[in-house]
């Protein structure tokens, strides 16, 4: 589904280059749910912005769904993000202007869907996160983890083959972000691809599998003690 | 997607009102005044005779000699002589040709109840009437015979034979104008061309058109002197039939010339004419002709006020400086609005449909603009005397023309204010946007 290749990502100036991703290799298959973890400034979510096409890379290989995205124009890029790739972000990014109803209908407006098929794929998303009886409501008027929740129906309502969720829960108390992880849980056992950014070594647990990130560079778990003792802490103590 | 764009621009302009308010008073402001002077601009500046402006032609033939012609940049007088304007009429070069002088008539009504009065009146040949497509309510102009015959007849205008005649049709009624007997051959319609193109020498160009007509033949057999300007290089003499003699200049000409050939052919015969006056001993000068068309003739005799010229690109500058200011309100909402384009492009959005959405959204705060212009417009146009001359500020309208054109200018204007906000917005990098959030 998402295989990375010697990908590098190098920020230049005029007296340095920084390199983000350095010789990153990845491979996703369809219907996985990896969490990605990492320190900050590790390049987690350089990762994912890559990974959803919201940046360039600078060198290496990345084919999303069998397509080698390197040379894609906007046109191509954006029509493959609305179509393919569902986000959800640490700050939920709702357009406050825009009721839930409307923040849904986004991505669906920009597939040139028409209305009824709109409004039929926008109301099943909200039920589907519990929020169809806030399609009114407008972001301000919600909890964090509402919000969340509309964000997870936006990115849900288009049907896309890959979710890439940037630390979901970072934003939630305990109890929320249980909540949001267990709706993940449920899309990931309907068939979805989710890779989820985190730092959270006890939400990387529930994932099926750990891609650890240290200096923009895949490492194995085992070179982040702490981390992987935590990691493996809360597997043990996981329910399932 | 435009329905779409368009809700979205009005809510975003909902939200900020006051933000809103400024920059469509900046582009209403700017638009009203462009098009109140654009107003006057458009009716001065007015092809009168647009179907034959190309086929009616002013010829200028120098008979005052070069002493004169250099105080004026190498051009002949602007008006011709007796002796010049019947030599034209006799050779007969153009398809219908006419001399006219302007005359006050003074008219005394059949009906007792009405007062003798004076009427600003033209002496012209029949073809004039022709010639300048003039309609006519009841029957004709009168024939080259009656030109030939120097006969007593009369066009009238309709207010004219509304006056005299109750509207009903006077055709082979008689006039009394200043003492003789006229017999009436046709009514003009409503015809009031704006600028009186006929006549821009003896008028000032923006005045009513006359209701009499009367044969110049007949006019220079009862010696009525032009009411216009007569100009003499030289003492004519006394009497009417020294000056008409005299090298006095104070008649219009005109010749149709149906195309670019005949308009040459005519040159020429106007170079031959003034080397036949050279030779005969009358010119002692090369020949120094023109020929001008409608366009032509109007713009060398400056007939736009200069007023209208500096107000419109004074107007014109306004509107820029209120765009530049637009520029300015618009890049501040724009990114003001940088996560929502981030969120946007993350869902989907290209560069294409974020430049639709925004210039969409500026289209609508254009469209309010123009309404606002328009409001402004109106007032402005009801306001122009305070800056023009009666005579010119009377010619200002707001027509359907001027309505769409203000609200055209507004929205296009807006849009093209918008290109660099946009542009800007649409290069705001997704990632970087969203992870500050």
């Amino acid at each position: 589904m998402l295989k990375m290749t010697h990908l590098s990502k190098v920020y230049r100036t005029e007296v340095v280059e920084t390199y983000a991703l350095r010789d990153f290799n990845i491979n996703v298959n369809e219907g996985e749910f990896v969490a990605v973890t990492g320190p900050s400034g590790s390049g987690k979510t350089t990762f994912l912005t890559i990974a959803g096409l919201l940046e360039t890379f600078t060198g290496g290989q990345y084919h999303l769904d069998g397509v080698e995205v390197s040379n894609l124009n906007d046109n191509e890029r954006s029509r493959i993000r609305n179509e393919k790739i569902g986000f959800i972000f640490q700050a939920f990014n709702l357009i406050p202007d825009l009721n839930v109803f409307d923040n849904v209908e986004v991505p669906l407006r920009y597939r040139g869907m028409k209305a009824a098929e709109r409004k039929e794929r926008i109301m099943h998303s909200l039920e589907r996160v519990g929020l169809a009886s806030r399609a009114k409501h407008y972001p301000a008027e919600l909890s964090g983890g509402q919000q969340q929740r509309v964000a997870i129906a936006r990115a849900l309502a288009g049907s896309p083959r890959l979710l890439l969720a940037d630390e979901p829960t970072g934003n939630l108390d305990t109890q929320m972000a249980r909540g949001v992880m267990e709706l993940l849980e449920e899309i990931h056992r309907e068939g979805a691809t989710i890779v989820m950014v985190t730092h959270d070594p006890e939400l990387a647990a529930r994932a099926q599998r750990n891609v650890h990130i240290i200096d923009g560079q895949v490492v194995d778990l085992a070179e982040d003690p702490r981390f992987h003792h935590s990691v493996m802490a809360a597997r043990a103590n996981s329910p399932a | 997607m435009f329905a779409y764009y368009f809700q979205l621009g009005l809510r975003s302009l909902r939200k900020n009102p006051l933000l809103t308010a400024l920059m469509v008073l900046a582009i209403g402001c700017g638009v009203a005044a462009s098009m109140t002077t654009y107003s006057v601009f458009r009716a001065t500046a007015n092809n009168p005779i647009p179907q034959k402006s190309s086929q009616l032609y002013v010829p200028q033939i120098d008979n005052w000699g070069p002493e004169d012609a250099a105080e004026n940049k190498g051009e002949p007088p602007q008006a011709m002589t007796y002796t010049d304007a019947t030599n034209l009429i006799r050779d007969h070069r153009a398809k219908r040709q006419t001399v006219l002088y302007p005359v006050s008539l003074s008219v005394v009504p059949n009906d007792a109840g009405l007062l003798p009065f004076m009427e600003n009146s033209y002496a012209w040949y029949g073809d004039a009437f022709a010639m300048f497509d003039i309609p006519f309510l009841y029957g004709s102009a009168w024939s080259v015979a009656d030109d030939n015959a120097h006969a007593d007849v009369a066009v009238i205008g309709r207010t004219l034979n509304d006056k005299l005649f109750h509207g009903a049709n006077s055709v082979g009624k008689d006039i009394n104008l200043n003492g003789h007997t006229y017999r009436i051959t046709g009514v003009v319609d409503q015809w009031n061309p704006s600028p009186l193109f006929f006549d821009v020498v003896n008028t000032n160009a923006f005045d009513d058109t006359t209701e009499i007509f009367i044969p110049f033949t007949r006019a220079v057999d009862l010696k009525i002197s032009t009411n216009g300007n007569n100009n003499c290089n030289k003492d004519p003499g006394q009497g009417w039939d020294n000056w008409i003699r005299s090298e006095c200049i104070w008649l219009q000409y005109w010749a149709e010339l149906p195309n670019t050939a005949d308009a040459d052919a005519y040159r020429q015969y106007l170079n031959g004419y003034a080397a036949e006056q050279q030779r005969s001993g009358r010119f002692h000068w090369a020949p120094n002709t023109r020929l001008r068309d409608v366009t032509d003739w109007l713009d060398y005799q400056k007939v736009v006020p200069q007023e209208a010229k500096v107000s419109l690109l004074v107007s014109l500058g306004f509107l820029l400086i209120c765009l530049i200011n637009t520029i300015g309100l618009l890049l501040a909402k724009f990114m003001r609005r940088a996560s929502e384009i981030g969120v946007r492009r993350a869902l989907g959005a290209s560069r294409k449909e974020i430049y639709a959405q925004f210039l969409i959204e500026a289209a609508a705060i254009g469209l309010a603009g123009g309404l606002v212009g328009l409001l402004l417009t109106g007032l402005g146009v009801i306001g122009v005397g305070l800056v023009f001359q009666p005579d010119i500020a009377k010619l200002a309208t707001l027509d359907v023309k001027l309505v769409l054109l203000t609200l055209v200018l507004a929205v296009v204007a807006t849009v093209l204010a918008a290109f660099y906000p946009t542009w800007r917005a649409a290069q705001i990098q997704p990632a970087w946007q969203l992870k500050s959030n």
